[in-house]
């Protein structure tokens, strides 16, 4: 069963720190517990999304700058 | 065309203040035209709106921020003028001469005099020609000692000795006698000299314990009058938090000379419109600093209506028309004091975490002004400021604005969020803003020795 990252907070996501960076993590990436996949901005201030769990092959199911709610998920792991 | 009555307003906006502009919109005879993004399709200024227009997605950048896409939904909407509010696209040239290219009023000044004074070094030349007080100081480098006491003389201690290459602190030193200057001079110099290769210092007044003061100007395109001062030393991160008409900080002597002078600016840059000049006040010299005008409404705008009596949107619409100023300066006179509170949806208690949420109950007290974005039932999006609401009190003078705004925010309920309302209540009970003490700094120092 494939392992989950949801959003901790409502807003608009960000799969790299600022438009002319690289993503946080590429897709098919492996993640470690603590690694900082996106930023999610809620009412101007940014807020940094970390895996809670760690996995391989991430496939995120947004779209970079996606409208998000609390709870959206984000991304999975294998 | 002097007349905006039966013509339409596109406020290009969201929040309390397109409430606030397309409410004045309405009182003039006017039909109010919402812009909207998709996630504001339930805002309040779209219910209250005679007719509402989609934007764009969520994200201000496609949306709000959109200069073309907002000119385009204006015109095909047939609005005859666009109001830009705060923020967004308010202050931005290129997108005020769209507008008026497209064959619609802006609500504003014109795009040249927004470009001009959105250039620091444009408008701080306008500044001194229209003789505005800017900050005291060398006119670039000093060679030595001797020329830097000579100019500190001129400028009074404390002075601030800074590298010309400079950056980062590096290189600055505040003087406080001419001692201090002969020792710390060279030292600076030094520093200077080993972080940028340059060793080449400027002096500067030193603001200790500087307040944020600035005139409200209105202008017609030929003539301008002020509406007093404003006083917003309370900040928090370089964002007011409280704002207060007039500033308790000023004798009359300093209050006329700062308004006469941001007068002057606005007749010399032919300024139509509402228009705000802000200062850095030194209250031990009694001297101001211009810092930069802003060429909008202001959020903090409603003190000033308090204390005059004058709709300041209203009037900012009829000049855009082409009408002259309603109103001349001896029309215009003070009484009482009054006091603003920003109310975000933020937690205090929690390093002021934003906290969009739904709004279950809300409860104004009577008589009390709340310019908000807030109804019973509104789900905050998540994707903007998170400014809710302003509470606005007034009172027969600043002791008794206090008790008032203490009062209000007792009797204020706004279920199912957190907001900063909490803040607010501490710092209208603490003795030093009782006072009158805080200066721009005062703030982040107290949350600093609460948290």
């Amino acid at each position: 069963m494939a392992k989950e990252i949801r959003s901790p907070l409502p807003g608009t996501f960000y799969r790299k720190p600022s438009p002319e960076a690289a993503p946080f993590v590429e897709d098919g990436a492996s993640v470690a517990v603590g690694d900082v996949i996106g930023l999610v901005e809620v009412m101007k201030s940014f807020h940094e999304v970390k895996a809670e769990i760690a996995g391989a092959n991430i496939a995120f199911k947004i779209e970079n700058e996606d409208a998000v709610t609390a709870g959206a998920l984000l991304a999975e792991l294998e | 065309m002097a007349d905006p009555a039966g013509k339409s307003l596109f406020v290009a906006n969201r929040g309390e203040i397109a409430v606030r502009v397309g409410r004045a919109a309405k009182a003039l005879g006017m039909e109010w035209i919402q812009a909207h993004s998709a996630a504001d399709a339930d805002m309040l200024a779209v219910r209250e709106a005679d007719r509402a227009v989609e934007i764009g997605p969520a994200q201000a950048a496609k949306s709000y921020l959109d200069a073309d896409r907002v000119v385009a939904a204006a015109r095909e909407a047939g609005a005859h003028a666009v109001h830009p509010g705060y923020g967004f696209l308010s202050e931005n040239a290129a997108f005020a001469r769209k507008v008026e290219e497209a064959g619609m009023i802006f609500v504003g000044p014109s795009a040249d005099t927004i470009a001009r004074m959105g250039d620091k070094v444009a408008a701080r030349e306008a500044a001194v020609a229209a003789g505005v007080p800017v900050a005291q100081g060398s006119q670039g480098r000093v060679p030595d000692v001797a020329a830097a006491k000579e100019i500190a003389a001129g400028i009074g201690y404390p002075v601030m000795v800074k590298a010309a290459a400079g950056g980062g602190g590096r290189g600055i030193r505040v003087a406080e006698s001419e001692d201090d200057l002969a020792r710390l001079f060279p030292q600076a110099a030094q520093e200077a000299q080993a972080a940028f290769g340059d060793g080449g210092l400027y002096i500067e007044q030193f603001i200790r314990d500087a307040r944020h003061v600035e005139v409200q100007i209105m202008g017609d395109g030929a003539q301008a009058v002020h509406f007093y001062e404003r006083e917003c030393s309370l900040q928090r991160r370089r964002q007011k938090v409280w704002e207060e008409a007039p500033a308790a900080c000023l004798t009359p002597e300093q209050r006329a000379h700062v308004c006469e002078a941001s007068v002057r600016l606005a007749e010399a840059v032919s300024y139509r419109g509402a228009g705000t000049l802000e200062y850095l006040f030194d209250p031990a010299r009694g001297t101001f600093a211009f810092l930069e005008m802003n060429t909008r409404i202001q959020v903090e705008h409603p003190v000033t209506e308090m204390i005059t009596g004058h709709d300041l949107v209203a009037e900012m619409i009829r000049v855009a028309f082409g009408a002259p100023l309603s109103v001349a300066q001896p029309d215009i006179a003070m009484s009482g004091h009054s006091i603003e509170v920003r109310v975000n949806a933020e937690d205090p208690f929690n390093a002021f975490m934003p906290f969009p949420g739904v709004v279950s109950g809300l409860s104004v007290p009577e008589g009390v002004r709340f310019d908000t974005l807030l109804y019973e039932g509104y789900a905050i999006p998540p994707f903007y400021d998170s400014l809710i609401g302003k509470l606005i009190v007034k009172g027969e003078d600043r002791a008794a604005a206090i008790a008032a705004l203490a009062q209000a925010i007792e009797g204020m309920k706004i279920e199912g969020l957190k907001t900063t309302l909490p803040l607010h209540a501490a710092l209208a009970a603490d003795p030093q803003v009782q006072a009158g003490e805080a200066h721009t700094g005062w703030l982040e120092d107290w949350l600093a020795k609460r948290a």
